[in-house]
């Protein structure tokens, strides 16, 4: 089987399986949502009908009077329908429409950071792996502070360094309020400079994994043959280094985006919630704590829904820079 | 002392490996124990370090939920760390996260070491479809983000009932499965080695061969895998803590900074509240990470030969320089240096 086939087949597994997941947590854990959700539904002016009361039995569990499969396939269908219910917090709001509202501050944010690390990252790592020894390479073991930090830690370090006693950044939000949402000069100004701090932060907390892995790749990846052989042929050092060495130590980096993209996404959610950023990891925090269900649910399957898409590409990519990998399978 | 030839023997008092003969043979258990490095040793007593203070500690200091009249305060005599704004000692505090921290991580550690043991290692060691379908659950794990995953799960659990060992066995479902990958790589490679064919055939039973021919040779694998598990454990829980969908009563270094950020302590500018637990976090971290880098060159012995070649070319270069110099400045003292 081709190398990118098998890769789409482990995707949909894992889609799958996160869905399944989905589906089955509420209705392993104790307490009954349903009844909490309806309440708060309630409170909010909704009216709750037995359908309503049906349409969440679906989403969370509870209802007992169908048969398990039977409300499996009912809720895949009303997934595939993009029908993820109504938000309680957000009321009469429906859970995908404040998920679009906040997913693309977040996918932004992470994103841009996340890239903005690994290149940093890897080029830094490629730098201090090239020449082993120096007083920079003995540096590298401090490397372990920055990623052993926690990423709500390190935001709450640069708030109060850098907004509040320096001043240089406003200490919460997406953007400047008084301004209208919209693609103009303004407001992106606004937004780029009230998302430095969170950016900032992801980047300084990723940035260690990332310069750590591919320093020990480029000090062994130094070791082999082929690299000694292009030094006896003669070829200058950079050469060496851009098309022999990194190249190849960059692989593993590659391969292990998954793990760190995972790590990313776990901090920037909280990271989020210090900045009180409208991405869509406040988003999450905001559902649990008022017992949206609903929107808690949604949230997580975009997260993974993103994380998984992400990673294909990555893999796909993969496939493409290491020839080994498809003629292997 | 004129006498160049005098830095090729290390002076007494700078001991260190280098002066061992590379040609000794080490017994096997030796082997098994890293080498001494600076680095090592920073990495080692910021470990003991905290785990002392996390211990001991707590009984050395006074009641850390006692309310004072005096309000947020900076650190003073009597209150070396401050105190939160309802007037309660913060190194009281920390002594007491540090202790709740630590017993989460050493939990979810061994939790998770044992899941990723058993699908790790069980799974490589039967092959074939067990070892398909234990290899393509630890992918699905690994690339389903986790603390979205633990998020949610939390939300779900009624307050009331979110306790330590629910905390605990949650984060170490959604963190074992990059050991898994580690270890099943690892024993895939000590399963087909002839030692291991020869138990098979004379008969032993599987759990036998997995845990008398296969796990010793995996033991440093399995230590630094576990030592990461205790790292993402912590982190995890402090995150978990911090947006308050920790344990209902625990108190972490994750719940400590829970209550700065909702008592304000940002705004105020009391950074004696918020900064000591996460740089407790971060050094204890850093301690395992270095420690880890250790153990690693016992699973990788190219690592150690790199340090030890590196220091070589490092002594080579510095006795290169050093002879340079003698031969333009004939001087004792410089060579004395």
């Amino acid at each position: 089987m081709s190398y990118f086939l098998r890769k789409l087949g482990f995707y949909a597994v894992a889609l799958w399986a996160a869905l399944t997941l989905n589906f089955a947590i509420p209705r392993l854990l104790p307490g009954d949502p349903v009844d909490i959700l309806l309440a708060k539904l309630q409170q909010r002016g909704g009216t709750v009908s037995p359908e309503t009361r049906e349409a969440y039995s679906l989403l969370l569990g509870g209802d007992t009077t169908e048969p398990l499969w039977m409300q499996y396939v009912d809720y895949l269908k009303n997934l595939f329908r993009g029908d993820l219910g109504v938000s309680v917090s957000y009321y009469p709001a429906e859970v995908s429409d404040v998920i679009s509202q906040s997913l693309p501050w977040t996918v932004v944010l992470v994103g841009l950071s996340t890239i903005l690390a690994a290149v940093l990252g890897v080029t830094l790592g490629a730098f201090v792996g090239w020449k082993p020894g120096t007083w920079l390479d003995s540096l590298v073991p401090a490397t372990t502070l920055l990623a052993a930090v926690p990423y709500f830690w390190l935001a709450l370090i640069l708030t109060y360094l850098l907004a509040r006693v320096l001043g240089w950044f406003p200490m919460q939000g997406g953007y400047d309020v008084t301004l209208s949402p919209g693609w103009n000069a303004e407001f992106i100004g606004s937004a780029i400079h009230y998302g430095f701090l969170p950016a900032l932060t992801i980047v300084l907390a990723s940035l260690g994994g990332w310069l750590l892995g591919m320093r020990n790749m480029m000090v062994s990846t130094l070791s082999e043959d082929y690299v000694l052989t292009a030094e006896a042929k003669g070829l200058s050092p950079r050469k060496i280094l851009r098309s022999y060495a990194s190249r190849n130590a960059v692989l593993p980096s590659v391969a292990g985006f998954a793990i760190s993209l995972g790590f990313v996404v776990s901090g920037s959610v909280i990271t989020e919630q210090v900045f009180s950023y409208p991405g869509i990891g406040s988003r999450l925090l905001g559902a649990v704590q008022n017992n949206d269900y609903a929107l808690m649910q949604g949230v997580f399957l975009f997260i993974t829904l993103a994380v998984l898409g992400a990673n294909l590409v990555v893999d796909m990519l993969y496939g493409v820079i290491d020839p080994r990998t498809r003629a292997r399978s | 002392m004129t006498n160049p030839k005098i830095p090729d023997a290390p002076p007494p008092g700078t001991g260190d490996e280098s002066r061992v003969s590379d040609t000794r043979p080490k017994s096997g258990f030796r082997m098994l124990l890293p080498t001494m490095t600076p680095w090592l040793a920073v990495g080692l007593i910021l470990v003991v370090g905290i785990t002392v203070f996390g211990v001991l500690a707590p009984f050395l200091v006074g009641d850390p939920d006692q309310i004072r009249d005096q309000g947020l305060s900076g650190p003073s005599a009597e209150f070396p760390l401050g105190t939160t704004q309802t007037g309660q000692d913060v190194l009281a505090q920390l002594a007491y996260a540090t202790r709740g921290s630590l017993q989460i991580g050493l939990i979810v550690g061994v939790l998770a070491t044992i899941l990723s043991c058993f699908f790790g290692i069980y799974g490589a060691y039967r092959g074939r479809l067990v070892d398909e379908a234990f290899s393509l659950l630890s992918n699905v794990f690994l690339v389903i983000p986790g603390l979205p995953l633990v998020i949610v799960i939390s939300g779900f659990v009624p307050r009331e009932s979110r306790g330590l060992w629910t905390i605990a066995v949650v984060l170490a479902v959604t963190g074992w499965a990059a050991s898994a990958r580690v270890l099943r790589a690892q024993t895939l490679s000590v399963r087909n080695r002839d030692y291991v064919a020869a138990s098979k055939v004379s008969g032993e039973r599987p759990w036998r061969v997995i845990l008398v021919e296969i796990l010793p040779n995996l033991l440093p694998v399995i230590a630094s895998q576990f030592v990461f598990a205790v790292i993402a454990a912590i982190l995890g829980e402090a995150g978990l803590s911090f947006i308050g969908l920790g344990a209902s009563n625990s108190s972490t270094l994750g719940t400590m900074l829970f209550y700065a950020q909702n008592g304000f302590a940002l705004p105020l500018g009391a950074w004696w509240w918020f900064v000591p637990p996460g740089l407790m976090i971060a050094l204890f971290g850093m301690g395992l990470s270095i420690v880890n880098f250790s153990i690693d060159e016992i699973i990788n012995p190219k690592l150690k030969n790199m340090r030890l070649h590196r220091k070589r070319a490092r002594k080579a270069a510095k006795l290169e320089r050093r002879l340079a110099q003698h031969r333009a400045v004939p001087d004792p003292e410089e060579s004395g240096r």
